[in-house]
């Protein structure tokens, strides 16, 4: 079926004239059940004051004046809210600003997009000469957005040499992109390894001088890049106001990510293919890390135990089966179940993790505080009323050993169906 | 951590340190990352190794270079420099002129720009490959080296790489030793002119200490006045979770390895 809209003038007559015997019919069935204003025949605005509003649930009725019964009977197409922002296409763009996002876990992440925001910045700034922003994304990636992020190129490198770990050949393919197109700026997140690490081998290799964690850049017409930036030095204690280099590595929260365009978001590929450079740095691939050796707040799934765990071995092989660190409530360290340094909440250690699974736990606030940032939180408790399964995005309610039973039994059987079937 | 295997004869290392900054006090210190440089040289079996500082000699950065002494220790090249110099052809020329087999340098100065970039520049002018956010130090055989680079989360990834190399350690490496009053105080200063560059655009830039930063406001870009009053006065969260009542064990159970697969935290 099309999206366009169909009119029966026989139907909106009838809609309009309430004298008509099928009038109360044909509203219900044009979805227009409230319709309490309509066009006249003589172009003026007919108003029924009895179809206002409905009847609430004490028998009363009420009218809702906020806006929300508007909009139901609309009937038109509605467009997403990503294709009614205008598009923008730079056909031929002035100069180039290449950016580097460090697409954690395969897609754009926040610090990538507020570094793009930065680019657009830097693309927009004279509206007679535009830039287009080159995105350069190594290996397979998950994200399908590009273009809303403000990207106007993308040069998507995947093949075999640049996966895993392997910063040599990713700086030979920068180098490649920087002498098949010059851009004016080269942006790179100042993460921990993928951006940070990257940007620096660039500018050693190009001989420039990046200007690092920068987390602010405003135009300065006095300036020869016409930028000026200011950026952090000395583990963080230090202000430098600079001229923003060719080369930047700048901090998240360096701009506003882009949100009101659409860009094109066109591939590119390199001229060449990347040499075959004999990389001196051999991947040897992640090693299995035993979960209770990784610290607490930096643990990425956490099982937790409280008061209302009862079955202790059963906790700690349930823990082991699914590869998880341990925490726990104050109350199960208080009573001697497990160590101090294991205790999550306020006054044990502030987590992180993306999964918590709180286990017989029932949320003192002091608890809640420590697992604030957690994406995830699981509950699996006996009581429904507690305060741990209002923050929970999964609660179930029952017996904590049998659950944790039921659920080391499952990720056996499928880790056997797994072996088998390999 | 003992390393398992046996290392070659006399491999020679070389640890970069520097003058820190106590975060609060803002005193002189030995800096932590470096600190955590030669703890892991000297965890190193049959490893001879030395401490190199370039930059300026005073009092307190005496006091500070001295806290590396106290970790057992007698002598430490020093080369000298200016205040507000460029250290990087000083350094490269010694690393040219030892040629040691591992050099060991933190992530980034506490002092000065702090850009980070000095063991990249090195590893470009030597020709040497380099490491960054290191761990461990697993074993040494036979000109490669095997070492466990951090990677966010606690989680460890093993590399390879043939010597020479210049390694920058990350914080997960283990934690420094104490430094002894006595080493300290005994420990020698082998100083050495090097070749002097003065760094003129740092002198040219404007430094002040950090200010803190704006924090970002959330910016609602609605079309309609309704959905702004909304956004403003809606609650923080709803905590609109999903509670399973009344379900077997093992119901419950699978909608937990759901939860689980969904988000990728089973191995």
């Amino acid at each position: 079926m099309s999206d366009l809209p169909r009119r029966d003038p026989r139907q909106e007559w009838i809609a309009r004239n309430r004298l008509h015997p099928r009038h109360a019919e044909v509203l219900l069935a044009t979805g227009q059940g409230a319709a309490s204003e309509w066009w006249g025949p003589g172009g003026l605005v007919r108003r029924n004051p009895h179809a206002v509003g409905f009847v609430g649930p004490n028998g009363v009725k009420r009218i809702d004046r906020s806006g929300t019964q508007q909009g139901a009977g609309g009937g038109g197409a509605t467009t997403p809210a990503a294709e009614r922002k205008p598009l923008v296409e730079i056909e031929a763009p002035a100069f180039m600003v290449a950016v580097v996002p460090d697409m954690a876990g395969g897609r754009l992440s926040g610090h990538d997009r507020d570094l793009l925001g930065l680019a657009r910045q830097l693309a927009d700034a004279d509206p007679a000469a535009r830039g287009a922003v080159v995105a350069v994304v190594f290996g397979p990636h998950k994200e399908a957005n590009f273009g809303e992020a403000g990207i106007d190129r993308l040069l998507h490198l995947d093949s075999p040499e640049v996966a895993g770990y392997a910063p040599e050949a990713r700086l030979g393919a920068l180098i490649m992109a920087e002498e098949s197109w010059v851009p004016r700026h080269w942006l790179l997140p100042d993460s921990k390894l993928d951006g940070g690490e990257l940007g620096r081998r660039l500018a050693a290799r190009l001989g420039e001088r990046p200007a690092t964690g920068v987390w602010q850049a405003e135009a300065d017409a006095e300036v020869a890049t016409g930028w000026h930036c200011t950026a952090r030095g000395a583990a963080g204690s230090l202000d430098i106001r600079r001229p923003l280099p060719r080369l930047a590595l700048a901090l998240a929260e360096c701009a506003e990510p882009v949100s009101e365009t659409r860009h094109a978001a066109a591939e590119l590929a390199l001229p060449q293919p990347l040499p075959s450079t004999l990389s001196r740095i051999q991947d040897l691939g992640q090693v299995s890390v035993d979960p209770s050796g990784v610290a607490l707040s930096e643990a990425e799934f956490i099982l937790s135990a409280g008061n209302g765990v009862k079955d202790w071995p059963g906790f700690h092989h349930a823990a082991e089966v699914l590869g998880a660190t341990e925490g726990a409530s104050r109350v199960a360290v208080d009573d001697g179940f497990m160590a101090r340094d294991r205790q999550v909440g306020a006054t044990g250690t502030w987590v992180t993790a993306r999964v918590y699974v709180a286990v017989g736990i029932s949320g003192a606030i002091q608890h809640l505080q420590g697992i604030q940032t957690c994406d995830k939180v699981v509950a699996i408790n006996m009581d429904p009323g507690c305060d741990m399964i209002k923050r929970a995005d999964l609660a179930v309610i029952g017996d904590s050993t049998q659950i944790l039973e039921a659920l080391v039994t499952l990720v056996a059987q499928a880790r056997e169906e797994k072996r088998d079937a390999a | 951590m003992q390393p398992e295997s046996a290392m070659t004869p006399g491999l020679e290392v070389t640890v970069l340190v520097s003058v820190g900054r106590h975060p609060l006090t803002g005193r002189a210190r030995r800096a932590d990352q470096d600190a955590r440089g030669v703890e892991l040289a000297r965890s190193l079996a049959n490893a001879q190794v030395r401490l190199l500082h370039a930059g300026m000699r005073d009092e307190s950065s005496e006091a500070a270079l001295r806290g590396y002494l106290g970790m057992g220790f007698t002598e430490l090249s020093l080369l000298e420099q200016p205040e507000g110099a460029d250290v990087l052809p000083a350094l490269a020329e010694a690393l040219d002129a030892m040629s040691p087999h591992l050099v060991i340098a933190g992530e980034r100065a506490e002092r000065g720009e702090g850009s980070g970039l000095l063991p990249y520049l090195l590893a470009e002018r030597l020709g040497w490959p380099l490491v960054s956010g290191l761990a461990a130090v697993e074993s040494v055989e036979e000109g490669m080296a095997t070492l466990l680079q951090a990677l966010p989360r606690g989680q460890r990834r093993r590399l390879k790489v043939r010597l020479p190399v210049i390694v920058t350690v990350d914080d997960a490496a283990p934690a420094p030793r104490q430094s002894a009053y006595g080493p300290a105080r005994r420990g020698a200063f082998e100083t050495a002119a090097g070749p002097v560059s003065d760094d003129e655009q740092w002198a040219a830039w404007q430094v002040q200490p950090a200010r803190q930063r704006p924090k970002r406001l959330k910016i609602v870009k609605a079309a309609s006045a309704r959905d702004r009053f909304k956004a403003a006065a809606a609650k923080a969260e709803g905590g609109s979770g999903q509670v399973l009542t009344d379900v077997t064990p093992t119901q419950g159970a699978e909608a937990i390895l759901t939860l689980l697969r969904e988000e990728d935290v089973l191995r």
